[in-house]
């Protein structure tokens, strides 16, 4: 089974003076997250959708889900402390309601990443059951500069090796779970996303092609960019 | 939902746009597959029409030709992953005379509005028709040429006076082969002769009757019905010899596009007392005439196999010029887009 899992956990305070978090916050007419679940919804892959928000938007999650959506194919839950806590919420919901199969399958997704394409869902899926782990991303096109203390390089690494990280993940369940649960609390301490969990063990993670425009809406320039990106003017019959 | 549009913004140049369509309006959303490019996307791709219609069309999604998979259905009528032919003819009024393919208000896919070259279609349900099992998806995908070709035939078996023992076509190109396809199968007992002007072309229309350079026609042939599908320039000579080969009382079918006004010898025409019609794009009806055919007769879709050309995985906005600029370089056949960005 395949699960879409939707990750609204962040509370936006790189957003300025917004004055909710940012998936909340419309892109045409619609909250971006709703755009986000219309994606993963269309798509025959999945078995059910998992939304995962802060505790005190659930409820209003609730109430866009139920008015924008007429069966119950999308849930909501309560998010976790950190990103992959909150993902593990969704692996336990998926255990307590289907059981963990050896095939299951979590294609998790930023719900500030509403440009998401059929193909980059169709090759998260197709891939993720083949290698069970699986990262989308796009070449580099910046140098990447490291920096250890934050005031002078310590390398320029070589950027035709270098891809920025998107979203979809998609990840084996029991596996992810497997090996979140081996981790050690410092190990914990330094990921910053959920294919890390899979580098550290060792286990290898396969790429899948993203998109520039895949973007996550993180600062209010996002926004304006979004917003850029959606043009109807030509669908309709002029 | 936020849907991804590939818009051609000017000559040879696509760009993304993202557009809204409803979940749960009226209309069916189809995820493309297989798309196949057409004389007149590539008119608009090159910079070939005029530039104030450039102006006025563009930016645009290409593409009027293609099958798809339904991903939802507010109607119920079709389940998930249904294979389906998509109709470029987008009707706005009904009307119990003329055709919907004729209607003023009507308008096309890739010509008045977006085509198919995008991530889903939001459809109307009377806009789409579902792919009988087993029919090969590469050749599906320019249905919609073939429906062109059997609405030609449907109109000539109304216009064409019951005398069709020699019938000519004249073009050697793509609609030139499917028309004589579709014709073959549906007259299987008329004689049916091609002209064309590439030798190798002709060799292609191994069921007709008969093959004839243009140049080289013998004075005494006689049609009795001609049908024309060479379009552009060459029109004006196409028609010129068929009137010159037709028998009294004969019709000529014009199906071949041009960008110029073409002069024709109304004289003879007179004298002959021919009939000349137009025959343009297709409608719902065509569309579920040429899926019979292909029922009744599956060796049309092994026919039609012969004319596909290049195909080629897109999934990026490089991959959509490679295949247009691939198209512009074939010498005759279909190319076909395995859509997937």
């Amino acid at each position: 089974m395949v699960f879409g899992v939707i990750l609204a956990g962040g509370i936006g305070s790189r957003m300025g003076n917004a004055e909710k978090p940012k998936q909340y916050l419309n892109i045409g007419n619609k909250p971006i997250i709703l755009h986000t679940i219309e994606k993963f919804y269309v798509h025959e892959g999945f078995e059910r959708l998992i939304v995962l928000c802060p505790k005190e938007w659930v409820e209003h999650t609730r109430h866009l889900v139920q008015n924008n959506f007429p069966d119950d194919k999308v849930v909501v839950l309560e998010g976790g402390v950190t990103r992959n806590e909150t993902i593990m919420n969704a692996i336990r919901y998926i255990e307590n309601e289907y059981g963990l199969q050896d095939d299951t399958l979590l294609v998790t997704h930023d719900s500030v990443r509403p440009f998401l394409t059929h193909r980059i869902i169709e090759e998260n899926i197709k891939y993720g059951l083949k290698y069970g782990a699986v990262d989308t991303v796009i070449p580099a096109t910046d140098t990447i500069v490291e920096s250890g203390d934050g005031d002078v390089i310590s390398q320029v690494p070589d950027r035709s090796k270098m891809y920025q990280g998107q979203t979809p993940q998609t990840f084996n369940a029991k596996k992810l779970k497997e090996l979140y649960y081996s981790l050690s609390e410092e190990e914990k301490d330094v990921l910053t996303d959920a294919s890390k969990i899979f580098v550290i063990k060792g286990e290898k993670v396969h790429l899948v092609q993203g998109e520039v425009f895949n973007i996550k809406i993180t600062y209010p320039y996002d926004l304006r960019v979004a917003e850029s990106l959606l043009n109807n003017e030509g669908e309709s019959l002029c | 939902m936020l849907n991804a549009v590939y818009r051609l913004v000017a000559p040879r140049r696509f760009e993304v746009e993202f557009s809204e369509i409803p979940l749960f309006g009226s209309d069916i959303i189809v995820h493309p597959t297989h798309l196949s490019i057409c004389h007149a996307d590539q008119r608009y791709y090159q910079g070939l029409r005029p530039a104030e219609v450039l102006k006025q069309k563009l930016p645009m999604a290409l593409i009027h030709e293609g099958i798809g998979n339904v991903v939802h259905d507010p109607t119920g009528t079709y389940q998930p992953g249904d294979c389906v032919i998509m109709i470029p003819n987008t009707p706005t009024q009904k009307d119990d005379v003329i055709a919907e393919n004729y209607l003023r208000s009507s308008k096309f896919r890739a010509s008045g509005f977006d085509g198919f070259m995008q991530e889903y279609v939001a459809l109307q349900p009377d806009r789409i028709l579902a792919l009988p099992d087993g029919v090969d998806k590469v050749v599906a995908a320019f249905t919609e040429l073939v429906s062109v070709s059997v609405h030609a035939m449907r109109r000539f078996d109304c216009f064409a006076h019951s005398r069709r023992e020699t019938v000519g076509i004249w073009g050697d190109g793509n609609l030139g082969f499917l028309t004589a396809v579709i014709f073959k199968t549906m007259y299987p007992d008329t004689k049916l002769y091609i002209f064309g002007v590439n030798e190798d072309k002709l060799s292609t229309f191994s069921f007709a009757d008969g093959t004839y350079r243009v140049t080289d026609i013998p004075q005494d042939l006689r049609v009795d019905h001609g049908i024309e599908c060479v379009g552009g320039a060459a029109s004006q000579s196409a028609i010129e010899q068929i009137i010159a080969h037709i028998q009294p009382e004969g019709t000529i079918s014009l199906l071949g596009v041009s960008e110029y006004p073409i002069p024709i010898n109304t004289r003879m025409v007179l004298e002959k007392g021919l009939r000349l019609y137009g025959s343009s794009r297709s409608g719902r009806e065509d569309f579920e005439k040429t899926v019979s055919l292909y029922r009744e007769h599956p060796e049309i879709v092994g026919y039609l196999n012969n004319i596909v050309g290049a195909q080629l995985e897109v999934k990026t906005m490089q991959d959509m010029k490679k295949a247009f600029e691939m198209d512009i370089h074939k010498n005759m056949g279909k190319t076909i887009m395995h859509w997937m960005p």
